[in-house]
């Protein structure tokens, strides 16, 4: 009996200083005591996880890195084919824009007929520059025709089949083409090179040329319609002791870049080589 | 006969990726003559009986799509294919050598005769640019055509002609 009541206080006495203990805690009496002892066991339970999750890395790593793999190889995938379908919109919006411009050419000159064609290939000797284009006899074209883009002047048809045709350039070495420089006000020939420059020949002395200058077909000769763009001059040579003098001229149209042209379809040209005296 | 009408689709095939792709490849003013390059390397074949008429067709062809007469192809790929009947008839067994060397002189001989007949039909072509712009920049894309062409001409001569290889 003795001994159950002793037990019964020291219980009573343990909850007691228990329950006292939890209250002085809890009352912010052993704040410091108490941050002591988290951040060890803190420290403890931090060196356990890290020393764990360093273990569960190491026996499934092998198995994460074959599914990165498998998901790596299925978005390399992904984005390939993301990639071909960027390539394809964006030559879809290069030739939307193209055909857009060339509408908006077409529109501005009223009084000109074009036929649109597909640059489809360029000439196999390397000494001529001429493109062939996907439209020919059938559609219209005969030879002689202008050949311009929205930004000017091409060249003209030198031969024409039933579905095809080819196009001499101006920059072409055989290549002559009546201008008229539009500041000055004088009529000169256009010439093409070799290597794809075009130079403005026959200019009289007492012309003042200048860089900047806007070339323009004459319509002289009857081989082409006149006010057609065909570049800005970017450079002068005038010296003395020549008859005329001459001008590189940038031409607005880039060659190398050439996709679709317009022929102009309601064009004649005149020949004039009956007219001219033979010697 | 009937082996050498497979002549026809490989050179419509030689001239289109010619037009189309080739000739916009271009170093300096030059760029590669693909039809060249596979006569120089068909006529070097071995087994190669007669490649006589691939130059005529290939010629006729070029010449059809180009503004340059047709003569001076059909000349030039015949002057180039009787070159390589004369390397094949000195060189035991024609190498990439030979190969190399009928490339540059039918290039040159083709340049030459282009530039005569311009001339004739009165463009004014001058020289220096035609060889330092034009025709060494040909020279050396042609050279580097050489090498794939002659193995993929090799390929076809021994495909066509299977029984002299064997003997």
């Amino acid at each position: 009996m003795r001994n159950r009541f002793s037990r019964s206080v020291q219980t009573t006495i343990v909850f007691l200083i228990v329950g006292g203990v939890m209250a002085l805690a809890l009352g912010g009496y052993f704040s410091n005591a108490s941050n002591a002892l988290t951040d060890t066991l803190i420290n403890v339970q931090f060196w356990f996880s890290s020393r764990f999750i360093a273990f569960q890395d190491f026996f499934t790593a092998p198995r994460d890195i074959a599914t990165l793999r498998q998901r790596n190889a299925e978005l390399e995938s992904e984005v390939a084919e993301l990639q071909a379908q960027v390539i394809q919109l964006q030559q879809q919006v290069g030739q939307t824009a193209i055909l857009a411009a060339l509408l908006d050419f077409a529109q501005a000159n009223p009084a000109n007929r074009f036929r649109a064609a597909a640059v489809i290939g360029r000439d196999p000797s390397p000494f001529l520059h001429y493109v062939i284009i996907n439209r020919g006899s059938n559609d219209g074209i005969l030879r002689g025709m202008p050949v311009v883009t929205d930004q000017g002047l091409v060249g003209r048809v030198d031969a024409v089949i039933a579905d095809a045709a080819r196009v001499q350039l101006i920059t072409d070495p055989g290549s002559s083409v009546n201008v008229r420089l539009q500041n000055a006000d004088e009529e000169a020939s256009l010439v093409g090179s070799l290597t794809g420059d075009v130079t403005l020949d026959l200019i009289p002395q007492d012309t003042v040329v200048k860089t900047g200058d806007l070339v323009l077909t004459s319509g002289l000769g009857g081989g082409y319609p006149p006010d057609l763009i065909v570049g800005q001059v970017v450079n002068v040579r005038s010296r003395d002791y020549d008859l005329f003098q001459q001008a590189t001229v940038q031409p607005v149209v880039d060659f190398n870049r050439l996709q679709i042209v317009l022929v102009i379809v309601n064009f004649r040209p005149v020949d004039i080589s009956p007219l001219i005296p033979s010697p | 006969m009937i082996r050498n009408l497979l002549a026809l689709p490989v050179i419509v095939l030689a001239v289109i990726l010619q037009s189309a792709v080739i000739s916009r490849l271009n170093l300096l003013s030059g760029y590669g003559d693909l039809p060249l390059v596979m006569l120089a390397a068909w006529a070097l074949q071995d087994e190669v009986e007669s490649a006589w008429h691939w130059a005529v067709a290939a010629g006729l062809l070029t010449g059809f799509v180009s503004g340059i007469p047709w003569i001076v192809f059909v000349a030039g790929y015949v002057a180039m294919v009787a070159l390589a009947k004369i390397m094949r008839m000195r060189v035991w067994r024609a190498s990439l050598l030979a190969m190399f060397s009928v490339t540059f002189l039918g290039t040159l001989l083709l340049n030459l005769f282009s530039l005569i007949t311009l001339r004739l039909f009165g463009v004014s072509i001058p020289l220096t640019d035609a060889l330092g712009l034009l025709t060494l920049p040909s020279v050396l894309l042609n050279l580097l055509f050489a090498i794939p062409v002659y193995a993929v001409m090799r390929d076809l001569a021994r495909w066509m002609y299977p029984s002299m290889e064997a003997g």
